[in-house]
């Protein structure tokens, strides 16, 4: 792990003239962009725009050819491996919902805590309360207490996603990103995710990629549109929504 | 080992395997040696042997059950870790021989003296100690499959990739072990052995013995595999197994999960060689054929994986099986009815014979509790009765 003299951002995530390519497809096109701590921030942007692979660099799954990200202004991400990063304190839900399937709801989260990772640790391991309280109180806070013995795998794909942010909040990150958590839900579940992540918000920093317009809108955040892997319009969603380029590229007319 | 650990790892099927493990442990030895030869409840030598054979196969179904059902890793060359710990139980086998061998000599074993070999070679050293050799059982195997598992899971080699590596390592330790200069005995491997630990292998007193000690060594491998897969760190394989990338972002190291269970796995495949090898009399370079590792995957997919006892049981059944047809006239087409058990099982059993039973069993229970249930319901709406 590399940490370098102090602080150069104050910024919780800096990405600077970040480039990657695979095969000669320019993915990522000197993308620039910061996150304060605290912030919660929607990503939106048309497919193949590097929102995903963006993800990727953030969470060291994939490794830029050029350019700068940082965590909390000092640990280079570039240099780390998915572990390292996890254990900083970043938290990812993938597009598709990804849980434990064959595994309970409970088990699922027991997995998420960010206690002791270790061979041995898990080994050895022996509940105590405080994790048994703090699975309590993410199974509340994602609506899924009476299902805390049902398998993963019988969930309903809404109820999937929210298991996943529920594994996020057990990992308990510094900054959670939180790829397309509405694809596929009602507008009921969308309204209620909106709220759920408006509520994280309050103590965690969040990046959400999203292509439903109602539910960005809903959040009432800042809003920054990719588009071929750079940066295309940044600001409140009515000033990137008006932006003649994000109309032509994404909105349509 | 802790009393919470072992009420945790005992479930109902559990506890009947190893119930039916140690009964025959005890029970079999007994009446091979106490009873009258030709009594109808007295079981014959060579049964005794045989019986020991399976014990050893089923630890080594076990072992890859362990990393195949739970850790999702299909390693088609855990056989080379059943011979390494066979031909370390070899050496030291050889090395009891001393002057009784055909050649007289106090030191080198019969082939090292027909090969013209000046002196024993260094890698032969500590042989003639038990303990050596015991503890060379685990070392050997462990050591290759945590130097291979540092290097394939590191660099993230996993499904057909990693099984088609695992069965080049074989294949490379077969020809390797075929070479009359490796030091090993060549094609002939080792052989007329006399005796462990001062008694005589063909004895029946040993043989029952050494299959009492091979149930002994199923049941502490069976409970170490309960352990672990009821174990947090069982769930942790689960999920690796389930969705790899995902375990890794949640902050588990994954490579260091594969590499412990992989190089466990090793030690008892290793056990298991070890404890087969004075029970046949022989270990030679066959025994790495990337073929008899496929057949003990094969084994474990009939039995059923992810359930250690069925893993036990394929290893069982198939093995018996294969006994009975390969002395019979269908002896010639034994690998074509493997083939198709194989094919059979896996379109119309995949969870394997346990794995199916507890699915069977499971959906029963839920039916009963569903008619149960609706029966409630009906009593509580159902028509009032009439007045008497």
């Amino acid at each position: 792990m590399s940490v370098m003299e102090g602080r150069t951002t104050s910024a919780l995530l800096y990405l600077d003239g970040v480039h990657v390519s695979f095969d000669g497809f320019h993915a990522i096109n000197n993308l620039s962009l910061t996150l304060e701590p605290g912030e919660m921030r929607a990503i939106i942007g048309p497919n193949g725009a590097g929102k995903t692979t963006m993800m990727d660099i953030i969470t060291g799954k994939t490794k830029p050819d050029e350019g700068t990200v940082l965590f909390d202004g000092m640990t280079d991400l570039t240099r780390l491996d998915e572990t390292r990063i996890a254990e900083l304190g970043i938290g990812r839900k993938f597009q598709k919902p990804t849980v434990f399937e064959s595994q309970t709801i409970e088990d699922n989260l027991l997995l998420a805590l960010n206690v002791d990772h270790s061979v041995k640790g898990t080994l050895f391991w022996r509940g105590s309360r405080d994790e048994a309280e703090r699975i309590d109180r993410v199974l509340e806070t994602i609506r899924l207490r009476d299902a805390r013995n049902r398998l993963a795998g019988s969930l309903s794909h809404g109820q999937k996603q929210w298991l996943e942010i529920g594994m996020l909040l057990a990992q308990d990150p510094k900054l959670l990103l939180v790829d397309e958590p509405v694809a596929g839900m009602t507008d009921v579940e969308t309204h209620q995710t909106a709220e759920l992540l408006k509520e994280i918000n309050k103590e965690k920093t969040v990046m959400v990629v999203e292509h439903d317009m109602t539910f960005v809108r809903e959040l009432g955040v800042k809003v920054t549109c990719l588009h071929e892997g750079t940066v295309l319009a940044e600001g409140t969603i009515d000033q990137v929504s008006s932006n003649e380029r994000v109309i032509e590229v994404y909105l349509g007319r | 080992m802790t009393p919470h650990v072992l009420t945790r790892s005992l479930d109902r099927s559990a506890t009947i395997f190893l119930v039916v493990v140690a009964g025959l442990g005890v029970l079999i030895p007994l009446s091979n040696l106490l009873l009258p030869a030709g009594s109808m409840f007295q079981v014959p030598t060579y049964l005794v042997a045989l019986f020991g054979k399976y014990a050893c196969y089923a630890i080594l179904a076990l072992s890859i059950d362990l990393i195949w059902g739970y850790c999702g890793i299909l390693s088609l060359g855990h056989g080379a870790f059943f011979a390494l710990g066979g031909y370390a139980m070899g050496m030291y086998l050889m090395r009891q021989i001393g002057s009784r061998g055909v050649y007289g000599n106090p030191i080198l074993p019969d082939f090292m003296v027909f090969l013209n070999y000046p002196s024993l070679p260094w890698y032969w050293y500590g042989f003639d100690m038990f303990w050596f050799a015991a503890l060379m059982v685990l070392v050997v195997p462990g050591l290759l499959a945590f130097c291979f598992g540092w290097l394939a899971f590191r660099s993230r080699v996993t499904g057909v990739y990693l099984s088609i590596i695992t069965q080049a390592m074989t294949y490379a330790l077969l020809l390797a072990f075929f070479r009359n200069d490796f030091g090993f005995g060549g094609n002939n491997g080792l052989t007329d052995f006399k005796d462990i630990l001062g008694f005589n292998v063909q004895a029946d007193g040993t043989r029952a013995a050494l299959f009492a000690l091979s149930c002994l060594a199923l049941i502490v491998t069976f409970l170490i595999c309960r352990a672990v897969v009821t174990s947090k760190l069982g769930k942790v394989l689960i999920a690796i197994r389930d969705a790899e990338s995902r375990t890794r972002f949640l902050g588990y190291r994954v490579e260091s999960y594969k590499l412990f269970v992989f190089t466990l796995s090793a030690c008892m495949a290793g056990v298991a060689g070890a404890l087969y090898v004075p029970q046949v009399g022989i270990i030679n370079p066959s025994e790495f054929a990337p073929g008899n590792s496929i057949e003990a995957v094969i084994w474990v997919a009939v039995g059923g994986r992810g359930t250690l006892v069925g893993a036990a049981l394929g290893a069982v059944v198939v093995n018996y099986a294969k006994t009975y047809f390969t002395s019979g006239p269908l002896a010639p087409y034994w690998l074509f009815m493997l083939g198709a058990l194989f094919i059979l099982v896996t379109l119309l059993l995949p969870k394997g014979i346990v794995g199916t039973f507890s699915a069977w069993r499971a959906s029963r229970k839920e039916t009963q509790r569903a008619n149960a249930e609706s029966a409630d319901l009906e009593d509580g709406v159902g028509e009032p009765k009439p007045a008497e």
